[in-house]
């Protein structure tokens, strides 16, 4: 019983980390219907440039921290601004082939610039502080990355949901042209959506260096985190992150119990066997456009 | 010249080899209602989607109130005080007739994230900005008794009602001027008639300026005070609704040669 349980929670701190990756994605999505595929790198060169602050420059954790986040909402509207708004007559799949594209060049420049060994990220709070609960083993670091998670859906819900930027960001993607005629600055909204996006998708690399840092570190966390903006029906913040918490649980049963090889494989078997029982997504409200 | 409330100089504009646009002059004085008639693929639409922004012109220039509107992109146009409707309608289908009302009042709402984020009571800014634009939206769903639909989800919406809920999005901008595309295409005659009221009270009452596309002549006839007629692009005619009505041209137009 307790190794049950111990799974579970150990499932819901991975599934915290894919919740963050899910939301950042689901936000982009929400606003362009493009899936960025270079989420996880922006991520990646976010956490690299927060261990420079705090290697080489010796700042404090929590200024560190700060400028990394300010240089993450940056890095992502620069890139809406100075790539994907170039791309002449885009579509989505011409979209999609950019953000990969740019996912290359950021995973190569990382490897490149910090080296490609595997390292930790000093951080008060280390991979193995943790404390126990009725012989449960709940790590510090995993308590904090749900805390965020959670911080996140709730506050960008309320954001989509009640401001009037989140709503300009809703008609932004539902009908832009009708949006920009209304008086929305279409390019505007879609730069603050790639640099929310890339805070938030930051928050979950920034939560795992402390454990370890490689230039691949983001390729799990973001594949899965994509997955659980699929089963969610990629436009749903709320869905994408128990989407996220399902296959984090599940994948730790099947690794604890089944197989600890197919561990990683498993999130994409349930992904199929969504789609093929409900393409829209398990939370979608789904509605159908009209040409 | 410089005192015309709206004026459009020799406006062309060609997609590849068809020119769209040729030489379209026009000036509509404030407080009129100024239609735009002509068979389909003659233009209109285009003409609308140069002075909104979505196209840029080739040629010509589009003056509103003494500006440049031309080059200028949509979102600009919007808060200089331009809205419009489309003929085939875009709205914000998986939103209610209220949140897509109220995207109409985009450009006049204050409340940025600040204070958005200390929105506490009934007496903050945001809340206060808030409750008068809600209370516009409001005044905008009675006027065309759209309660009913409040907040139904658009895109499951009947044609006629969305056509009314773009042109109560477009009225919560509190516009000028006001483009309306085809706003009676689709509807049978006792909406038309309704539509017709409300146009004339938008000029009347809310003192706002329409340019307006219609296929429907009698229509034409009854509400605007002067009427253009362009075909394959080019202006035809020019004048008040008899005068259009008669000229030989636009019969042909309309109705093909003789022979």
């Amino acid at each position: 019983m307790i190794d049950f349980i111990q799974m579970i929670v150990s499932g819901v701190a991975t599934g915290s980390t894919y919740a963050l990756m899910g939301l950042a994605m689901v936000i982009i999505y929400k606003t362009s219907e493009v899936p960025n595929f270079a989420q996880g790198e922006m991520a990646l060169v976010t956490s690299y440039f927060a261990m420079m602050l705090l290697t080489t420059m010796n700042m404090s954790v929590y200024l560190a921290f700060f400028l990394s986040f300010v240089f993450a909402a940056i890095l992502g509207a620069f890139l809406e601004f100075a790539v994907l708004r170039r791309a002449k007559e885009p579509n989505v799949l011409g979209m999609i082939v950019i953000t990969i594209g740019i996912e290359m060049i950021i995973l190569g420049f990382v490897s490149w610039k910090f080296g490609a060994e595997q390292k930790t990220m000093p951080f008060p709070i280390g991979p193995y502080d943790g404390f126990i609960i009725y012989d449960i083993y709940i790590s510090k670091l995993d308590v904090l990355t749900l805390v965020s998670a959670l911080f996140f859906m709730i506050v960008l819900f309320l954001f989509f949901k009640f401001s009037k930027l989140g709503l300009a960001m809703k008609a932004t993607q539902q009908n832009s042209v009708a949006a920009q005629i209304v008086g929305i600055r279409t390019n505007r909204i879609m730069m603050m959506t790639w640099g929310i996006s890339s805070l938030v998708g930051a928050t979950a690399g920034l939560l795992i260096s402390p454990t370890i840092m490689h230039p691949f570190m983001m390729w799990d966390p973001m594949l899965k985190g994509f997955a659980a903006a699929v089963m969610g029906g990629m436009t749903s913040l709320p869905g994408a992150v128990i989407a996220a918490y399902m296959l984090g649980i599940i994948e730790n049963l099947f690794g604890g119990y089944i197989s600890i090889e197919f561990k990683t494989v498993v999130a994409f078997v349930i992904i199929v066997l969504v789609l093929c029982i409900k393409p829209s997504g398990l939370f979608a409200r789904h509605y159908i456009k009209k040409v | 010249m410089e005192s015309s409330f709206f004026q459009v100089d020799n406006l062309s504009i060609s997609f590849g080899g068809i020119k769209a646009l040729q030489d379209v002059s026009f000036t509509m004085d404030r407080g009129e209602i100024f239609s735009v008639i002509g068979p389909n693929g003659a233009g209109k639409t285009t003409l609308f989607n140069c002075i909104s922004g979505l196209y840029k012109p080739n040629h010509g220039d589009i003056r509103f109130q003494g500006k440049k509107v031309d080059n200028e992109k949509p979102d600009i146009i919007a808060k200089m005080g331009i809205a419009r409707t489309f003929q085939n309608i875009e709205l914000f289908s998986n939103m209610n007739t209220m949140e897509n009302i109220m995207l109409g009042r985009h450009i006049h709402m204050q409340t940025g994230l600040f204070h958005g984020m200390t929105m506490w009571g009934r007496s903050s800014f945001a809340a206060k900005d808030e409750i008068q634009h809600r209370k516009k939206v409001e005044e905008i769903i009675d006027f065309l008794e759209l309660q009913n639909v409040r907040d139904k989800f658009v895109g499951a919406l009947p044609y006629g009602t969305q056509k009314l809920i773009e042109l109560g999005r477009a009225l919560a901008l509190e516009p000028t001027l006001l483009l309306l595309d085809e706003p009676c295409a689709g509807m049978n005659s006792e909406e038309k008639q309704d539509m017709i009221f409300w146009i004339k009270d938008i000029q009347d009452d809310l003192g706002i300026t329409i340019l307006l596309i219609e296929h429907d002549m009698k229509m034409v006839m009854d509400i605007s005070s002067r009427v253009l007629a362009i075909n394959f692009g080019k202006p035809v005619t020019l004048g008040i609704p008899q005068e259009v009505q008669q000229n030989e041209e636009v019969l042909k137009a309309y109705i093909g040669e003789g022979d």
